[in-house]
C-alpha cells in the first residue's frame, strides 16, 4: 500500500469521487481534441466537395496496403493498451509493463511505416511547399494535375502529422507508466494513470480508423 | 500524513469491490479486437466495390462513402464502449462522449449547408 502513488486529495470526499473526476477530466481532454481534429475533417468535407476528382486522384497516389496494415498495427495496440489496463486491474506489475511494451513496439512499427510513406511522397514530389514539384505536373504524362491535388496533399500531411505527433507523445507516456508499472506504483485499488493513458492510446486509433477510409480507400473502386 | 491515514484506508477497499463487476473481460477484449480487424477488412473490400454501375456515378460515390463513413463508426463506438470503458462509466461521461459527437455534427452540417447553398460545382462526395 505505502508503494502505490494513491492518495486522497484533500478536496475529494473519498476514492470514489475522486476517480470519477479524474475520468471525467480526462474525458473533458479528449472531447476538446476532437474539436482539434474535427477543424481538420471539416475542412476536408468542403474541399473534397469541391474537387472530388483530385482527391480521387490524390488517393491513388497512396499505398492502401501500408494503410490497411498500419490500420491494424494500430488495433494491435489497442488491445495490448486495454490488456494492460486489465492487468493493472488485477495488480499484476509485471504484465502492466509487458502489455505496454508490445503497446510502444506496434506504436513504433506504425510511426516507422509513416516514416517509408512520407519519404515516397517526398520523392514524389508531393509535399507542400518542401518538395511539392509533383503536386502541380504528373511527370510520368507530363500532364498537369487537377486544382485541388495540392489541397489533398496539404490535407494527407496536416492530418496524419497531427496524428503522428499524438502517437510520438503518447509513447514516452507509456513508457512512463511502464516504468512505474514494474516499480509497483498501480495496484488494483489504484490504476488511474494506466487507465488514462489507454483512454489517450485509444482515441489515437479512433482518429486513424476515420482517417484511414477518408484518406486511403477514397479511390479504390 | 497522519491526518489521512484513516480516509484513506476505507474508500480504498470500497473502491476496490466496486472494480470487480466493473469493466469487460479479457475474453471480450480479444472478441472486439477480431471485430475490428475484420471490419478492417471489410471497409477495404467495400471501397473496392463499384456502386456507379448499379445507380449512377455520384450516388454510387454517395454509397460508398455512407458504407465507409458506416463502418468507421461502428469500429469507433466498439473501441469507446469497451476499450474506452464508457459503457461501464457514469452517464456524465456518456453525455460528454455524446456531446463531442453532436458538436462535431454541427461543425460539419452547419458549414455543408452554408458551402453547397452557396457553391455552385458541388458534389456530395460523387
Amino acid at each position: 500500500m505505502s508503494k502505490l502513488a494513491a492518495s486522497l486529495q484533500h478536496h475529494f470526499a473519498d476514492f470514489k469521487q475522486q476517480k470519477e473526476s479524474v475520468v471525467l477530466g480526462m474525458w473533458s481532454f479528449l472531447v476538446q481534441e476532437v474539436m482539434f481534429f474535427g477543424g481538420l475533417f471539416a475542412t476536408y468535407v468542403v474541399y473534397r466537395s469541391q474537387y472530388p476528382d483530385a482527391f480521387h486522384e490524390g488517393a491513388m497516389q497512396l499505398n492502401s496496403v501500408l494503410g490497411g496494415v498500419n490500420t491494424i498495427v494500430l488495433i494491435c495496440s489497442s488491445l495490448t493498451m486495454a490488456m494492460s489496463v486489465h492487468a493493472a486491474s488485477k495488480g499484476n506489475r509485471g504484465a502492466i509493463a509487458f502489455w505496454l511494451v508490445l503497446t510502444i513496439i506496434f506504436g513504433s512499427i506504425f510511426l516507422g511505416v509513416k516514416v517509408v510513406e512520407y519519404k515516397d511522397k517526398f520523392d514524389h514530389g508531393f509535399i507542400p511547399g518542401i518538395s511539392d514539384h509533383g503536386l502541380f505536373t504528373n511527370h510520368e504524362t507530363h500532364q498537369p494535375r487537377p486544382t485541388g491535388f495540392a489541397l489533398y496533399f496539404a490535407l494527407y500531411f496536416a492530418m496524419t502529422g497531427l496524428h503522428a505527433i499524438h502517437m510520438i507523445i503518447g509513447i514516452p507516456i507509456l513508457a512512463i507508466i511502464a516504468i512505474n508499472g514494474l516499480r509497483g506504483k498501480y495496484g488494483p485499488e489504484y490504476y488511474t494513470p494506466v487507465e488514462m493513458t489507454g483512454l489517450y492510446w485509444h482515441f489515437v486509433d479512433i482518429v486513424w480508423i476515420f482517417l484511414f477510409p477518408l484518406l486511403y480507400l477514397i479511390g479504390a473502386h | 500524513m497522519s491526518k489521512t491515514a484513516t480516509p484513506e484506508t476505507h474508500p480504498v477497499s470500497e473502491s476496490h469491490s466496486h472494480e470487480e463487476h466493473h469493466g469487460p473481460t479479457v475474453k471480450m477484449y480479444f472478441a472486439i479486437f477480431f471485430a475490428l480487424a475484420i471490419l478492417t477488412v471489410v471497409t477495404v473490400l467495400a471501397a473496392m466495390f463499384d456502386f456507379a454501375p448499379m445507380m449512377g456515378k455520384e450516388m454510387g460515390g454517395f454509397v460508398n462513402n455512407l458504407v465507409a463513413l458506416g463502418i468507421a463508426c461502428t469500429k469507433a463506438a466498439l473501441v469507446i464502449l469497451f476499450f474506452m470503458h464508457v459503457k461501464y462509466e457514469s452517464k456524465l461521461v456518456g453525455l460528454a462522449v455524446v456531446a463531442s459527437v453532436i458538436w462535431l455534427a454541427f461543425l460539419i452540417l452547419i458549414t455543408i449547408s452554408d458551402y453547397a447553398t452557396r457553391t455552385s460545382d458541388w458534389h456530395l462526395f460523387g
